[in-house]
């Protein structure tokens, strides 16, 4: 395989840093999400297969959270005033991964690592595993709850800190999702920012077809929730709409991103869609390659 | 032919019944001053519950400090995912609905938001085993059997108040997660007429006797020391080795009751499957230790609804249905029946 791709030296990224110049912020984020990609198609090569495609398509959600907008010390992944991510969904892990990497929480060069024995990186998130992550998700419709008592419990504290929490549309069908998203907006919790990314695909199909999730924002908003959809592939939209959720007060915000499958890689886009997406071993360097065409355009 | 004997008093399914026995001594509401006095000293300690406050005692503690009770709604999912979150971020919560829904309806939320990741999160469930007439919907008979199999967590089954007021700060100030089988209400007060205190993971031989021990758990230690009067009269010599901890199980203490010769029963307000007795009965295999253990607990059956006398007559839990047990397999018909003399 080659070489995982390497973070440029960050430091960290207090709110409101970074903000000066916004074409040349939208740029560093999408440089970000490449790295991001890439080293997801590394770690996806490495055990011949992962959750690729979600990967890709999450990819630049991830680098708008990590390098722009979540509050941490890349050094100190339990500092007690940090934001917390919470990635519910658990086989979104090799983005997540890369997204740490990318925050400099943990070694690039661990990443190879992904999926082996012994490994801190383990296919599904765990956070007994792995620095920086908040919650051992995999268990679907869990992690807005989790992030509820988070939310009332920084508050309680006096702690400013905002919980994000990563859903996947298929998520939207545990009543778990919803126990909790009333329970936010029943408490008001201004503090939390649910991020649903809407790839339209679940594991016996397309979202449509297994169960019907939409009219997704008007759900949210009918729970009491603010909620805003963006193309969460579009850089500039998502940057715009998580600086308008900062501002936000009064009831829990939500951000639905829709995203395409296998984004970045027009070889992977264009294939049949499938949860579980399959990748030949001559396709890796070539995907790369396609990777690599599209950030210069 | 005319009727002039009274009409029998009619019993009640409701679901809110007391188990204490006619001019029993109670007290009030253990849980929810235990814990209002404990969060005086810890200010980490915070409340929920999911629309049950009220039938939990929990209302005690909201009343005391509304700011750190949070209502959850009834919605036990979330109630217990965001007790893990509180408990991420550093405060100490106990979480209280009906052992039911804490159980079987939240199971997958107790095992791997809070049991996983060891967080410090109290789980307090009322109306374990049979102590509501109201039927299955409402009666933990399997509550133990699903939990005991969770790693991490501590489960606790007290007997009366006593043990209530000193397992709340024991189960604050242990680490990891527990549970605990609520009590509610008004509570029967039996274990400060002993030499004794609670110790997290321990039991406790509150009689000695040559002839039979009984180990019990829970409420049922209450009808094994009643059991254990009666059956002096009798001149059966009864120890009662209480065995609060369901999880970790003080297995040298019920090693060193039961290598004997006298007769093991078990006692619990639980079902046969799963509980204090498979307990038991693994600890003395394992041990290589061949006694017989008799099980005085729950039919593995879904329970009907009814009062709560009728039903512990019925499925063996009260105390003469323990003292006709114990008698039986002592042998047989030999005994006097009681309370009534047989020589009448």
């Amino acid at each position: 395989m080659t070489s995982l791709s390497t973070t440029p030296a960050t430091a960290v990224r207090e709110v409101g840093e970074g903000q000066k110049d916004d074409a040349q912020r939208i740029e560093r984020i999408r440089q970000a999400a490449y790295r991001i990609r890439r080293n997801a198609l590394d770690m996806g090569e490495v055990q011949g297969q992962g959750y690729i495609g979600q990967a890709l398509g999450v990819a630049d959600v991830l680098a708008v959270v990590y390098t722009d907008q979540l509050r941490y010390r890349p050094e100190d992944p339990h500092w007690a005033d940090r934001d917390r991510f919470l990635l519910s969904i658990g086989h979104y892990a090799i983005a997540l991964y890369a997204a740490l990497a990318e925050a400099g929480i943990i070694p690039v060069e661990e990443l190879e690592s992904y999926g082996s024995d012994d490994s801190r990186l383990p296919m599904s998130g765990m956070a007994s595993y792995t620095p920086g992550m908040e919650i051992s998700g995999g268990s679907l419709g869990h992690g807005l709850g989790v992030a509820t008592g988070m939310a009332l419990g920084l508050r309680h504290l006096g702690n400013p800190a905002r919980v994000f929490n990563l859903l996947s549309d298929g998520e939207l069908d545990e009543g778990s999702t919803w126990e909790a998203a009333m329970a936010c907006a029943h408490h008001g919790l201004d503090n939390v920012t649910a991020i649903v990314d809407v790839n339209a695909l679940q594991a016996d199909g397309p979202t449509a077809g297994v169960l019907r999730t939409e009219p997704v924002v008007d759900k949210w908003r009918a729970f009491g929730w603010h909620a805003l959809r963006v193309d969460g592939n579009d850089v500039a939209a998502l940057v715009s709409a998580f600086d308008e959720l900062r501002e936000h007060r009064g009831s829990p915000a939500v951000l639905i991103c829709d995203t395409r499958i296998g984004s970045g890689v027009p070889l992977l886009e264009n294939r049949e869609k499938a949860h579980f997406m399959r990748v030949e071993e001559h396709e890796w360097e070539l995907a790369r390659t396609q990777l690599q065409e599209g950030l210069a355009r | 032919m005319t009727s002039t004997a009274p009409r029998k008093k009619l019993t009640t399914s409701a679901m809110i019944a007391s188990f204490a026995d006619p001019g029993q001594r109670t007290t009030s509401a253990p849980f929810g001053r235990a814990l209002v006095r404990l969060a005086e000293e810890r200010p980490e300690i915070v409340g929920l519950s999911a629309d049950l406050a009220k039938y939990t005692d929990m209302h005690v503690f909201r009343d005391a400090f509304p700011e750190r009770f949070f209502q959850m709604g009834m919605a036990e999912q979330v109630m217990l995912g965001a007790a893990a979150g509180m408990a991420e971020v550093g405060l100490v919560p106990f979480a209280s609905t009906y052992s039911v829904f804490a159980t079987r309806r939240a199971y997958d939320f107790l095992c791997l938001d809070i049991a996983e990741p060891n967080l410090n999160v109290n789980v307090v469930g009322a109306l374990p085993g049979l102590t509501t007439g109201y039927g299955p919907s409402h009666q933990a008979t399997e509550d133990l059997a699903i939990l005991r199999g969770c790693p991490n967590l501590t489960i606790v089954d007290p007997c009366d108040a006593v043990d209530i007021e000193q397992a709340v700060p024991a189960l604050a100030a242990a680490p990891g997660p527990t549970y605990l089988r609520l009590l509610r209400g008004a509570v029967p007060t039996v274990l400060d007429e002993y030499d004794y205190r609670f110790e997290l993971g321990k039991a406790a031989e509150l009689r000695t006797g040559r002839d039979v021990v009984l180990i019990s758990t829970g409420l049922m230690t209450m009808r094994a020391l009643q059991a254990a009067t009666r059956l002096e009269a009798d001149h059966v010599d009864v120890a009662v080795l209480h065995v609060p901890t369901i999880k970790p199980l003080d297995t040298e203490a019920i090693l060193r009751a039961a290598r004997t010769d006298r007769l093991v029963v078990t006692l619990e307000n639980h079902t046969v499957m799963g509980g204090l007795s498979e307990s038991v009965a693994a600890t003395l295999a394992y041990a290589g230790v061949g006694n017989r253990v008799v099980p005085i607990a729950l039919p593995d059956e879904f329970l009907a609804a009814g009062a709560l006398p009728t039903l512990h007559d019925r499925y063996g839990l009260s105390t003469d249905a323990i003292v006709a047990k114990v008698r039986s397999e002592l042998g047989g018909v030999a005994w006097p029946a009681d309370p009534v003399p047989a020589t009448a």
